[in-house]
């Protein structure tokens, strides 16, 4: 690209070409991507990891050359396009999950021992769906099953201990 | 900047404005750096200056750091990083730096003076700062890049021509948004603290007379 840009390149079309108007094109370029990269690092936290990473060009801040501009645009744009794949596959993921937990609440029995967390389906949480026997060994010579909603995270419990430890030291 | 305004609003000492080199200027418009000088000592910081960072830690949660590069101003940082080569989750911005910092120890540590005033400034403003020995500066400050053979002041290796600064009226004095050149960080001989924001663009201008002020009454009340 730099060199398609050289002046000398475009003299035979009459063509002038300001190289810094076309950096400036450029940062403007990566200004938008990186809104994007960010808003897709935002939307994908908590449900899977999306790449995000693009190296840095030059070991100490310098005015990047068009080339160099050019490739952290590219390599902005990669790392969008990669995100949302990402993203997608996750969505995806999660509709056929939430498919097989609506069939396993309706027919325990076709899905033994299953377990789908929270996650597994795109909600906040640590619970999960799972399907056991109903009277341990007994359920399973009947055919007895059920699908049990465990609860949720552990982390309250801990703080509440935290909490009333706090309470104690001021009451002390 | 800022002179004006600031002289408006009463405060002494007013924030000076710096200059950008032209040629930098046309390249990065929105580019800046405006430092206020403040008589005060490294050491430190008082129970108020730890009160706050408390308070601050209470009010600064992981979802906020997930979020914090979709914010107006980290966001311009995180871009003028990308624009200038380097990549902010290695470098990172110095709001992203703190908050990082935050989670991974579960507060806002006291660094003492005036690391800790800096600290509050930047977290409640998202203006990247850094502070400079005032009685070593000589006259105005500015971002320009490097001249063939420069160095920082101090160090004997020489920076790769283009490299941009922050120079005083003789040398660079610091990298932008890297290391400070040997004799003119803070140290326990300062009695006078340069506190400089660097302003990209995006970031508004009452944003960097909020942060500066903050900071200067920061270190001027300790």
């Amino acid at each position: 690209m730099p060199a398609l840009l050289r002046d000398q390149e475009f003299a035979g079309l009459g063509a002038g070409v300001d190289e810094r108007q076309a950096r400036l094109e450029l940062r403007r370029q990566i200004s938008r991507l990186e809104a994007e990269l960010a808003a897709l690092f935002g939307e994908a936290f908590g449900h899977t990891q999306v790449p995000h990473r693009v190296e840095g060009v030059a070991a100490a801040p310098r005015v990047l050359e068009l080339g160099e501009l050019e490739a952290v645009r590219d390599s902005l744009a990669d790392r969008i396009a990669e995100a949302r794949s990402t993203l997608a596959g996750r969505s995806e993921l999660e509709t056929r999950n939430r498919e097989l937990l609506r069939e396993m609440l309706d027919e325990p029995e076709r899905f033994k021992w299953v377990r789908i967390s929270r996650a597994d389906v795109g909600e906040p949480g640590c619970g999960v769906w799972h399907s056991r026997p109903v009277l341990g060994p007994i359920g399973m010579l009947m055919g007895w099953w059920r699908v049990k909603v465990s609860s949720g995270c552990p982390l309250a419990g801990r703080l509440a201990a935290v909490e009333q430890a706090k309470a104690r030291e001021a009451g002390r | 900047m800022a002179g004006l305004p600031a002289e408006r609003m009463g405060w002494v000492p007013a924030p000076q404005q710096g200059w950008v080199a032209p040629h930098i200027a046309s390249e990065f418009p929105g580019l800046g750096i405006a430092w206020v000088e403040v008589d005060a000592k490294p050491g430190k910081s008082p129970d108020a200056v730890r009160r706050r960072l408390r308070d601050l830690s209470d009010r600064t949660y992981g979802s906020q750091a997930i979020r914090l590069r979709e914010r107006p101003i980290p966001w311009a940082y995180r871009v003028f990083y990308r624009q200038i080569g380097l990549d902010p989750d290695r470098t990172r911005t110095p709001i992203e730096q703190l908050t990082l910092e935050r989670l991974h120890d579960g507060g806002f540590r006291s660094k003492g003076l005036p690391a800790d005033a800096l600290g509050i400034a930047i977290v409640e403003t998202g203006v990247a700062l850094r502070a400079f020995d005032a009685d070593r500066l000589e006259g105005d400050l500015c971002i320009r890049d490097t001249a063939p053979g420069e160095s920082l002041a101090g160090g004997s290796e020489e920076m790769l021509r283009g490299t941009l600064t922050i120079a005083d009226g003789r040398h660079p004095v610091g990298l932008l948004f890297g290391a400070t050149a040997e004799g003119y960080g803070v140290d326990q001989a300062s009695r006078r603290i340069a506190v400089a924001a660097v302003q990209v663009k995006g970031v508004p201008q009452i944003a960097v007379e909020e942060a500066l002020w903050m900071a200067a009454a920061t270190l001027e009340a300790s």
